[in-house]
């Protein structure tokens, strides 16, 4: 069953109508889609890879979220920051990570981010303001307040934003970390990925009331979006965040959305029993992807044959990407005892 | 060379510390549970509201692991935090953020950041408190690489340790005896550290050493006065911060006297004093007249009973007696030898 999504819009008040979302510069209809087609090349490229034995350790993949990565990080500047969670590919693609560091990373290599460290779930740019994956559910909404707090205390224009799961939702970091941000009027913006299952258990099975409800008890204003809209997603982070640079305190997206892949690697076809195969092929009909493809040629932004030719110019980049990482170094066996203090 | 000093308490001491880093630095700012307006439960922050303001100094709900959590987030972006975490009991509520967050992200991330991040909590028994409000938890955060665990034990140290932790750029945990808040001594003025790492000879002696943290420093040094009115000399030593810990100075002093006690307020199993004592019997095991002896709290959740809780704690006549039990041994085997 496909929760419904509700398409109704909050009051935004004052902030009504400050852009029409059908009436953005056409480059932005494009980049919307290069990314999501980079986030989707990468992680079909490390579901191969994977399979193949060639990457050690866990990975998560983004396939079928990608819209809600996109749609956020297209809002913010380079200052601003993100946290992200055990499923970061794309939240660090969407901000500009850059994909042979990652993939080198993922293979445990010298010249990956973090020298092989950290892997997957730990990927930090603090050029880019990425904060970092973290493997703990709910583990970045603590850095992502603090973050906050940082820049109203150092009077810092930038603004922060923490990514983080439906299963995120039932853990208690969560309301000690936002009331603090709605008391303090932190600038923040809050962003569930609704993908409707917490590993293996539905939302409807872990999780009493809603996100946003819960949100607005706190003071904080929410609101639902369909998180395979990209613009939908855009329109949404649009708002929120200029809510955050104004001073006017955290809001709340729920992007509902669906994971494609299992919650790991390790989670493939029947092995845990939890949804339906004709579950999964209604929301692949659901393509974020497709959806943003078929928006930019109804609307004639861009023929079908340039963006056949940005799929297959990011599968290229894709590709050197994974040859870049594979032909890297392996991490001095030096490197295990440094960085423990600063 | 000597630093102008005056005789005040530790609590006047840390308060000190707190004001002179925060003139010293914007960057550092104060978050706790009645940290501000009331000035502390234990009144250490008191005066810092009204000087730095609300900006700096944050009066925070009861939310242990947030208010970590943010401080986390605020020392990775640029601000260095300043935690009281009002009991150390209640740490346990923040343990995946200082465990789990603040103590690797500097390694996860390959050093790309660093959290510098101070969190004071009280922690001891007699205090009556009971089995929440008592512990001493010092070893679980050491067993952590990537955290700092300070202990100290007089107004002098506890300045010049603060100061230091507040500086460095790794996380601190930054242990403060409840029962101590009132003990006085010098206090040096201005600018004064002391390097995390480095421990401190509280009295010489060659016939037997006593390693002691935190408010241990008390009951020891007692129990080293009674010994030396019956010609024991002991020598008496304070390692002020547990990680990293001041090795060599407690195995030299162990090659020197030959006899060693190791006493520590945290639970004797698998706790500070095992540790310690372990490193000594590596180090200087040649020049041991016999195993290290240990004096920990006793493995039980403290009692509330003054009756009970006071037989749970190292005392002054415990370190006594085990000093004096060890010279008896020798004396017996060297009688024996003979």
């Amino acid at each position: 069953m496909i929760p419904e999504v509700s398409t109704k819009q909050p009051d935004r008040g004052d902030k009504a109508g400050l852009f029409d979302i059908h009436r953005l510069p056409d480059e932005l209809y494009l980049e919307f889609f290069r990314r999501m087609v980079l986030i989707r090349k990468f992680e079909e490229t490390v579901y191969d890879v994977y399979s193949r034995g060639i990457m050690p350790g866990l990975a998560h993949l983004y396939t079928g979220e990608e819209a809600v990565a996109v749609g956020v990080c297209l809002t913010l500047d380079t200052a601003d920051t993100i946290t992200s969670t055990h499923r970061g590919h794309g939240h660090l693609l969407a901000k500009g990570g850059d994909p042979r560091r990652m993939f080198a990373e993922l293979l445990g290599k010298e010249s990956g981010y973090n020298r092989g460290k950290g892997g997957s779930m730990h990927i930090v740019d603090m050029s880019l303001g990425i904060l970092g994956a973290n493997g703990v559910v709910a583990g970045g909404l603590g850095i992502a307040a603090g973050a906050a707090l940082s820049a109203k205390v150092k009077g810092e224009k930038r603004i922060s934003v923490a990514f983080f799961g439906d299963g995120a939702l039932n853990e208690g970091l969560f309301y000690e970390t936002a009331n603090m941000a709605s008391l303090w009027k932190l600038p923040l913006v809050y962003v569930m990925e609704n993908n409707q299952y917490g590993e293996y258990t539905a939302v409807s099975r872990s999780t009493a009331g809603s996100g946003p409800r819960r949100a607005e008890a706190m003071g904080i204003p929410a609101e639902k979006v369909d998180g395979n809209d990209v613009l939908a997603v855009y329109e949404a982070a649009h708002w929120a965040v200029q809510r955050a640079r104004a001073g006017e305190g955290p809001s709340f997206i729920e992007c509902a959305t669906y994971r494609w892949r299992g919650h790991h690697m390790g989670d493939q076809g029947d092995t845990y029993g939890y949804r339906t195969q004709a579950e999964v092929e209604e929301w692949m009909n659901r393509c974020p992807v497709t959806r943003q493809r078929n928006y930019i040629i109804q609307n004639e932004i861009a023929p079908a044959e340039a963006l056949d030719a940005i799929e297959r110019d990011t599968q290229a980049q894709i590709d050197q990407a994974v040859e870049f990482a594979k032909e890297a170094a392996y991490t001095n066996p030096e490197e295990v005892y440094k960085d423990v203090y600063a | 060379m000597s630093t102008p000093e005056r005789i005040g308490t530790i609590r006047e001491a840390i308060n000190e510390a707190l004001h002179e880093e925060m003139r010293r630095d914007p960057n550092i700012i104060l978050m706790g549970e009645d940290v501000g307006l009331a000035g502390g439960i234990f009144k250490i922050t008191n005066g810092l509201l009204k000087e730095f303001g609300p900006n700096r100094v944050y009066d925070t709900p009861i939310a242990e692991a947030g208010i970590v959590g943010l401080a986390v987030g605020a020392a990775m972006t640029g601000l260095r935090p300043v935690v009281e975490i009002m009991f150390s009991d209640f740490t346990t509520l923040a343990s995946d953020q200082i465990v789990n967050q603040a103590a690797k992200l500097r390694y996860m991330t390959a050093g790309q950041c660093k959290v510098p991040l101070v969190i004071r909590t009280a922690m001891g028994a007699g205090r009556r408190a009971a089995a929440q409000h008592s512990q001493s938890l010092q070893v679980w955060y050491a067993h952590i690489p990537g955290l700092k665990v300070v202990m100290p034990s007089t107004p002098e140290d506890a300045k010049g340790l603060l100061k230091s932790a507040i500086r460095d750029d790794n996380p601190v945990i930054f242990l403060e005896d409840k029962m101590t808040y009132n003990n006085k001594g010098p206090i040096p003025e201005g600018d004064y550290t002391i390097p995390l790492g480095v421990g401190r000879v509280h009295r010489q002696g060659d016939d037997a050493t006593i390693v002691c943290t935190s408010s241990m420093l008390y009951p020891s040094l007692e129990a080293a006065e009674r010994l030396a009115q019956e010609g024991i000399q002991v020598e008496v030593i304070d390692p002020r911060t547990i990680s990293p810990l001041d090795d060599e100075l407690l195995i030299q002093s162990a090659i020197k006297t030959g006899k060693v006690v190791v006493v520590d307020e945290g639970y004797q199993s698998f706790g500070v004093t095992a540790e310690i004592a372990a490193r000594i019997m590596q180090g200087a095991f040649d020049y041991l007249d016999e195993p290290v002896r240990r004096i920990g709290a006793a493995d039980v959740p403290l009692p509330f009973a003054p009756s009970l809780e006071d037989l749970t704690i190292p005392s002054a006549d415990q370190i006594y007696r085990t000093v004096k039990d060890m010279q008896a041994k020798m004396y017996t085997a060297a009688v024996a030898a003979a």
